[in-house]
Order: C-alpha cells, then structure tokens, then sequence
C-alpha cells in the first residue's frame, strides 16, 4: 500500500518544492473541479441521487454477507470462479496461482487500485510474470517505476515531456530520432506497444468498480477502452475487487455509475461501461475461457459497525481529492500510500493500522470541502478527527504536541488563572512588536514566523479591556 | 421572544479575539447592542476548547465544553465573531458531550440558541441594512467552517453592500481554504504556507485594498502572509467595518 517511503512531513516538502507538480495541480484545479461543478449543475436530480446511492450503500454494508454470498454464488453458476482472500497475501497468491494454472508468462492489466494497494505488479514480475498496464497514465507510471499519485488519474504528476522521455527509455526498438512533442504522437506510439501485449497476454486482469449480486455481473467504468482488450483477449480474466463493491441489482450499478461518472470526470457517463459475467458460453463471439474473481478483505470487514464504516460507501471517485487544498498542494505521493487525499487519509490507517499511518489524518486543514462533495455523503472530516482521537488515546500523538496541548489545556480549563496569564503575556509579546504591528520572529514559534508575520496584539486582552470599561 | 423584547447576549468573544484583537469584540458588541440586544461577557470563558478536538484530546475539549455551557446557559443567546469556534458549539458539543449525562442535554440546548455574529444579525435579528461608511475596495474571504458548517455565505455581503463607499470584488476562489486550520498551520507550516500563498496572490489579484473575514485565525494567517509578501493588502475583521470601528490600524500594521 506504500507508495513512497518517508514522512508525509518530509515528502510534502520535497513536493512543494517540484514545479511541474505544480503546474498539474493548478490544471486538476480548471480541470476536475470546474467540469464537476458543471455535470452536477445539469442534474437537477443529482441530491436525490446522492441520498438514493447512499442509502443503498448503507443496505449493502447492513447485509454485505448476504449480497456476498449471492453475488458468488451467481458467479459459479455460471462457471466462473471465486476466490476468498483475506489479506493482500492471500489475493497475491491466488492471482499468481490462477496465473501459473494458465501457464501464464504475460499478463496484460487494466486498472485497479487493488492491484495497487496489494503491491500485485512486484509479485508477479518477481515470479516470472511479464506484468503490462494498459491504462495510459498507469502504463506511463509503470515505465517511470512510480505509484500512482491519484485514484483515477495515475499519472497526473507527469507532464508530456516527462512521457516522451520514459517512452525513449523504454522502446528502445523504434528510431531514438522519432518525435514525439504532440500529444497525438504519445498516444499513437503507446497504443502500437500496447496492441502487441493485448494479443500476447496469457491473462488479463481488471478491477471491478462494482459487483452486482442479483446476477453475478461485474463491471468497470472507463475512459480508455484499454479495459475491454484487458478482459476480452486473453484465454483467462481475472477480477480484483474489495467486498464492498457489490451492488444489489443493475438498477442500483446504474445510480453509482452515474454519480460516479460526474463526481469523477464531470462526464454524464464514462465512454465505456463493461459489464462481465463467467467466461465464455458456447455461443459468444469471444471473451475468456476461465473467468475469476479474487474479492480481497484486507480489513474491511473490520470496518463494519464501528465508527469508520460509512468509508465503505466511497466508491473512488477522487471528488475528495480533487477539492482538497491538501492534495492540490503537495499531490499524491506525499501521502506516502497509494490511497491519497482525504480518502486515503480515512482508509489508509483503517487499512495498514494506525501507527503506520497516522500522519494522514492530521494533514488536513478539516475545511470539509471533501465532505461536500462527495457523493455518497461520507462524513470525512468527521473521520479524520476520529483518527486523531483514537492516536492520541493510544499515546501515538508526537510528545512536543502532547506537551502542548497539556499545558494550554491546564490554563485553559483554570479561565481565573488562565485570565491573569494572558493579561501578563500580551503586553509582553506587544512590547516584542516593538510597535511595528507584527512579528517577524518569535523564538518557540517557528511553525508560525518561517512562512507569515505574527500580527502582534494589542496589548490588552478584551477581557480586561472590558472588565475596565464596565467599571466606568 | 416577541422582537420588542431586549434578549441579553452572552458574548464569547474567543481565545483570539481577546488575545489578540480586542477591538473585534468590541466591535461584535456593538453591532449586538444596536440590533437591540444587551451585551455581557461572562468571566468564565476562555476558549471553545476546538484545537484540543481538532487533535484528538477529547477529555480536554469535553471540559472546555462543559464549562463553556456554564458560563453561558443562562443567556437567550450566545453570540460569537467567529463561524469555526460558533460551529464548534453549534455542530460538536453536541456529539462530544452525547454520553454525558449531566451536559448532554444542555449541550443540545447551548448549541440551539448559539450563532455566529453576522449569521446571528441577518438570521436571528433579521438586519437588513447597517448604516456606516468605509470608502475603500474590499474582497471577503469565506472561512471554512462558516461557510460549510453553518452555511455563512450570502449575510456578510448583504451587510456589506450597505456600507457606503465600500465596493466588493470577489475573489477567484472565495470558498478556498487559506491554509489557517487551526494547528495544522503549525504542525504543516510548509503546506500551510503554499496555501496561504495562493490565497495572497488572489487577495492581490483583486485590487481590493482590504480583505474581509469573519474568523481572526485566518485573518492573522492572511495578514501575516500578506505582511510577509511586502504586500499592501490590509486585513480586518468584517465586524469592524460594520460597525464603524476601523481607527484602529488593520491586523498586523503598525501604530
């Protein structure tokens, strides 16, 4: 689930620092968010949808062994197979196991967050398995050996000659004088490579944005069409999915896919929506011989009926993400997890435990923007502070803050004494002022003074200022 | 309560106004007082207890909560010049005090008859119109849990079209979070420092010669950042212009 290795602290730094990550933020900013707003203007519905979509997610989460157990069910019936896995280990190997059944030596991928969260790509090329993204940004981040920075556009850190210069590293076949400046001729030169690893791939394998119990369909929701010849192609397809993807009937695919598709791109429907259900029948024109679905637990469960439930409502549409302030300023890596922004933030240590990643809750200004926008409602700022309650309840908390909050804590809960303190104190940091207004530097107050002035106080607190013109 | 009634206000004046800017409170009390209210300003406050809930120290926020609700129960209203430390009483004690068998109730009670300044001066008094004078071109930044929280958007302006002289340009992202966020500005002083940043030069790009808020975290986080830049952008709190208090000079500039 790690993307990047350090602190967030640290990475944040790094980022803030990398202009060409700035330049993409600024478009995500125009881009994503502007074109949501637009799509979600058209859809005078678009509210009710949200609470319909809500409250069916709220039924699955209540009945999920149930949907579970039929969707599987519908599934073997017609000839497909799933496969239960608790962790990321055991969907590792049941991939590779499905895989070396095949006698696989090429697999072709579409993408899949899960995939990513459970580290897949390193499994199997250690395990002699060629392993090729076909989703663009994810087959240009694959090249240029990264994570992807964002749920649903992997590559959103890299600009065009930044492609150009991983497409020369890595096709090393073709003319190294060929141009490549326009768009146009990235997009032709990938889709050669990647014409030749569809028709060669032993397997292919998807993700799932959601599963449907009533008839054992799965589906995937795309821009690219790369999906398709991922699952069509190959003599076998695999499904990664979580449990909480599953929907009820067709009915309820279609109100996510549409709220999905605008939250997401600010598009009505994505290009390609692609429902599959078992291999092959007799009659079909093409599709898989074997069809499996690896459905991944990897704490979920845990999640149900405690306090970070309603996260499994998220259906990875990154609206979070792209109007969070955070993520705008210092992208997805920092993050350090391939979930990022304010869904990572809840996800992540629900997922990989709160010790390894409790710096992701508290970098978040809680301007609840992410809340807002989200369409199933998921109350994120909430959860961000649930986090910071339970780190600080098992001692996790950095002590300099815990000092802090202590002492501050101890005047502020004491208001006679805490009155007399900050009576004596303002006049103290006015006289630092000098009459100037505002500080430049303040010892103990570096997280302050290193970026802004500290405007200085009046000298007198309202309080007192108070009290005394009562008096009068 | 028939409006001809005086309804006392219990002024929560916040940790920042009244360490730092008093003559916000000062100003808050007088727009109160001539929608027809009295003021007071009970000795038990300190602070609405929000940077220990917004860091996981829930004890310590439950006991500012509850002293809080003490020192200000007995009034018909509680009225504070910030819309985050207003949505800390108005959305959070409530569930933070929801196991509490003695505050619990009392909580929800505080919370129902708490508002934010200007909220509480278009909402609750119904003000249409503040007469007052302030010739200069000002922008008005929408602080986050006002605006998302309780919904502040539309009441400032209104106030503010009806001060003479003063003309609003918009910012390009008026709903963008400034970067404040409490301790976060301390604990991510490097992110915190892009965001207010950005928020500098849109406050620049407008050609106001002030910015306007409602919470003073963010103005002092605006202020400070503006200062910083060299910028003569001044900052002040959206209550002194209404209420004609603007001799004192602006957040962070001198005497």
């Amino acid at each position: 689930m790690r993307s990047q290795p350090g602190s967030l602290k640290t990475n944040a730094k790094a980022a803030l620092a990398d202009p060409v990550l700035k330049a993409a933020m600024a478009k995500l900013k125009t881009g994503f968010r502007s074109k949501r707003a637009i799509a979600v203007d058209r859809l005078p519905e678009f509210d009710a949808l949200r609470d319909r979509g809500q409250a069916m997610k709220n039924h699955v989460l209540a009945n999920l062994d149930f949907y579970l157990e039929q969707f599987a069910a519908r599934v073997e019936e017609q000839g497909g197979g799933v496969h239960w896995c608790r962790t990321a280990g055991e969907a590792r190997q049941a991939v590779l196991d499905i895989c070396r059944g095949q006698g696989a030596k090429m697999v072709t991928k579409g993408k899949s967050m899960i995939s990513e969260e459970i580290g897949l790509n390193d499994w199997l090329i250690k395990h002699g398995i060629e392993t090729v993204e076909t989703d663009l940004g994810e087959y240009i981040i694959q090249l240029r050996h990264e994570a992807p920075s964002h749920i649903i556009a992997p590559a959103i850190h890299v600009n065009r000659h930044q492609v150009a210069d991983a497409f020369r590293a890595a096709h090393t076949d073709l003319d190294a004088a060929r141009p490549l400046d326009e768009p146009r001729q990235l997009l032709d030169e990938a889709r050669a490579m990647l014409r030749q690893k569809f028709l060669a791939a032993d397997v292919g394998i998807t993700g799932a944005n959601f599963l449907v119990a009533e008839n054992g369909a799965t589906a995937i929701v795309t821009n690219e069409g790369n999906g398709d010849l991922t699952q069509i192609l190959p003599k076998a397809h695999i499904v990664l999915a979580s449990l909480e993807k599953i929907v009820p009937t067709m009915a309820d695919a279609a109100t996510v896919m549409r709220l999905l598709a605008r939250s997401a791109t600010g598009q009505e429907a994505t290009s390609y929506v692609t429902f599959s259900a078992g291999p092959r029948r007799p009659d079909d024109k093409d599709g898989p011989k074997a069809f499996h679905v690896v459905l991944l637990d990897n704490g979920r469960s845990a999640m149900l009926g405690g306090p970070f439930q309603d996260m499994l409502r998220c259906i990875r549409c990154a609206a979070c993400i792209n109007h969070c302030p955070v993520y705008g300023a210092v992208g997805g890596h920092a993050y350090g997890s391939v979930y990022c922004g304010p869904m990572g933030s809840v996800l992540s240590p629900a997922l990989g435990g709160l010790a390894e990643w409790a710096e992701m809750p508290n970098a978040s200004t809680l301007c609840g923007r992410c809340e807002i926008v989200c369409p199933m409602r998921i109350p994120l700022p909430r959860m961000l502070r649930h986090w910071r309650t339970r780190e600080f309840e098992r001692h996790l908390t950095p002590l300099p803050v815990r000092a802090g909050l202590a002492a501050w804590g101890f005047l502020a809960t004491r208001p006679t004494l805490y009155h007399l303190a900050m009576r004596l104190a303002m006049p103290v940091l006015a006289w630092f002022a000098k009459g100037r207004g505002r500080l430049a530097d303040l010892p103990l107050a570096g997280g302050w003074t290193a970026s802004r002035d500290l405007p200085a106080p009046e000298g007198e607190t309202f309080q007192a200022a108070w009290a005394r013109r009562k008096r009068r | 309560m028939t409006p001809t009634e005086r309804p006392t206000v219990g002024l929560f004046a916040t940790c920042l106004v009244d360490l730092f800017r008093p003559s916000v409170g000062f100003a808050a009390a007088k727009l109160i007082e001539d929608a027809g209210c009295a003021v007071e300003v009970p000795k038990g406050q300190t602070c609405c207890g929000q940077p220990a809930y917004n860091s996981g120290d829930r004890a310590t926020a439950q006991r500012l909560a509850r002293q809080t609700i003490d020192a200000f129960a007995r009034y018909d209203y509680v009225v504070l010049p910030s819309g985050s430390c207003a949505g800390m009483i108005r959305i959070h004690y409530p569930d933070l005090l929801a196991d509490d068998p003695l505050y619990a109730e009392r909580a929800k009670e505080l919370a129902a008859k708490t508002h934010e300044l200007v909220s509480f001066l278009v909402d609750v008094r119904k003000v249409d119109a503040i007469k007052g004078r302030f010739g200069e071109t000002v922008t008005y930044h929408d602080s986050c849990s006002g605006l998302r929280e309780l919904g502040i958007k539309a009441q400032p302006r209104r106030l503010l079209a009806g001060i003479e002289g003063l003309e609003l340009k918009e910012l390009s992202g008026p709903e963008e979070c400034c970067g404040f966020g409490g301790t976060f500005c301390v604990k991510y002083p490097e992110i915190s420092e892009r965001l207010v940043d950005d928020k500098a030069i849109d406050i620049e790009a407008t050609g106001a010669a002030t910015v306007l808020a409602g919470d003073l975290g963010c103005l002092m986080n605006m202020a400070g950042r503006l200062k910083r830049r060299g910028s003569a952008v001044k900052a002040r709190h959206v209550a002194e212009v209404l209420a004609g208090q603007t001799d004192r000079p602006a957040i962070g500039e001198k005497d």
